[in-house]
């Protein structure tokens, strides 16, 4: 529900807010948690944390091997290399698409995430339709998304969990040779790396 | 030691553009986002750890069943953390639903929804 424009009193507060407000309120007065550091948890997440960092993940493998080789072997430690951490103590495990292998990321029980590199799931990542069709449709969700794979091409979904949680690192564009690596971070999308998408191509960022 | 790509951010187009994430707003509300901090915040201090946060997540998202989307995806995350706060002992119900009072009539009221960019220590 949306609230309406220009009226004059101010909305009561929805109940969940009175209930987040109450519990911060105690856990603060209790020495529990310290607001400030909440302030800013919420703003790194907002304003600093979000699919960039992963686009950056994602370009610097295509433009180095050594890299994109030490990320498959182990992605927590590759993508802390680029200063991105805090998974709440989960693995980040990276998945290579390639021409025979389409990898794509769902949690079906609740929204784990890759939050470093991808910031906070959408909402459809969080939806029960998504959470369950990945799993028993995958290529019909996929069209749906606008991806139609040839048949020749194996899915593989992925089911994150609180200890695992996974990127794809998607196939590297056609034509795309020239470009350098920060140029190639305009071609990677966060569906790309959720596997509901391909990567652009330069044309389509043009 | 990427200011290339960070001068990027201001070149993508609504899917990545600050502060939304890729054409959706990170958090609906202000309220969504402390709840969201809260926990983060008392996974990080180390008074739970992520997993058992996150088993409340899925019980508290299977009992809401199929007819659950995102429009309440952080109802149900407040109301996981809410019940790990009491079963930890670090609330009790009384004291919640009293403090929730508090706010609802008025008699308490701050301003924690109020994001200044002032400095913190």
């Amino acid at each position: 529900m949306s609230g309406d424009h220009g009226t004059h009193n101010p909305e009561p507060e929805p109940y969940p807010a009175l209930r987040a407000k109450a519990l911060e309120s105690l856990l603060v007065e209790k020495g529990l948690i310290d607001s400030g550091a909440i302030d800013e948890i919420v703003r790194t997440y907002e304003q600093d944390i979000g699919p960039l960092n992963g686009a950056k993940v994602v370009a610097r493998a295509w433009s180095d091997p050594d890299y994109k080789r030490r990320l498959l072997a182990n992605g927590t430690d590759a993508i802390a290399e680029m200063g991105f951490q805090g998974a709440q103590g989960a693995e980040i495990v990276v998945l290579e698409n390639t021409p025979q292998l389409h990898n794509m990321v769902v949690c079906t029980l609740c929204s784990c995430y890759p939050w470093p590199i991808l910031g906070l799931p959408p909402t459809w990542y969080k939806s029960a339709p998504y959470r369950s069709r990945a799993v028993i449709e995958p290529r019909a969700v996929l069209e749906e998304f606008g991806l139609e794979l040839d048949d020749s091409v194996e899915v593989r979904v992925w089911d994150s969990t609180a200890e695992v949680r996974y990127m794809v690192l998607p196939e590297r564009p056609q034509g795309t040779d020239a470009l350098s690596e920060a140029e190639l971070v305009n071609l990677v999308t966060r569906d790309s790396m959720i596997g509901v998408a391909i990567a652009k191509s330069p044309a389509e960022v043009a | 030691m990427s200011t290339d790509a960070d001068m990027q951010i201001a070149n993508m187009d609504g899917e990545a553009a600050l502060p939304r994430s890729n054409g959706e707003l990170v958090f609906q509300a202000p309220w969504e986002g402390r709840a969201f901090g809260i926990a983060v915040a008392m996974n990080e201090d180390g008074l739970y750890s992520w997993r058992e946060f996150r088993d409340r997540l899925v019980e508290e998202i299977a009992a809401a069943g199929e007819d659950a989307t995102g429009a309440t995806y952080y109802e149900q995350w407040l109301a996981s953390l809410e019940k790990l706060a009491i079963q930890r002992g670090f609330v009790t119900p009384e004291e919640m639903n009293a403090r929730t009072e508090e706010y609802a009539s008025g008699e308490r009221d701050d301003d924690h929804d109020d994001h200044d960019d002032h400095e913190d220590h």
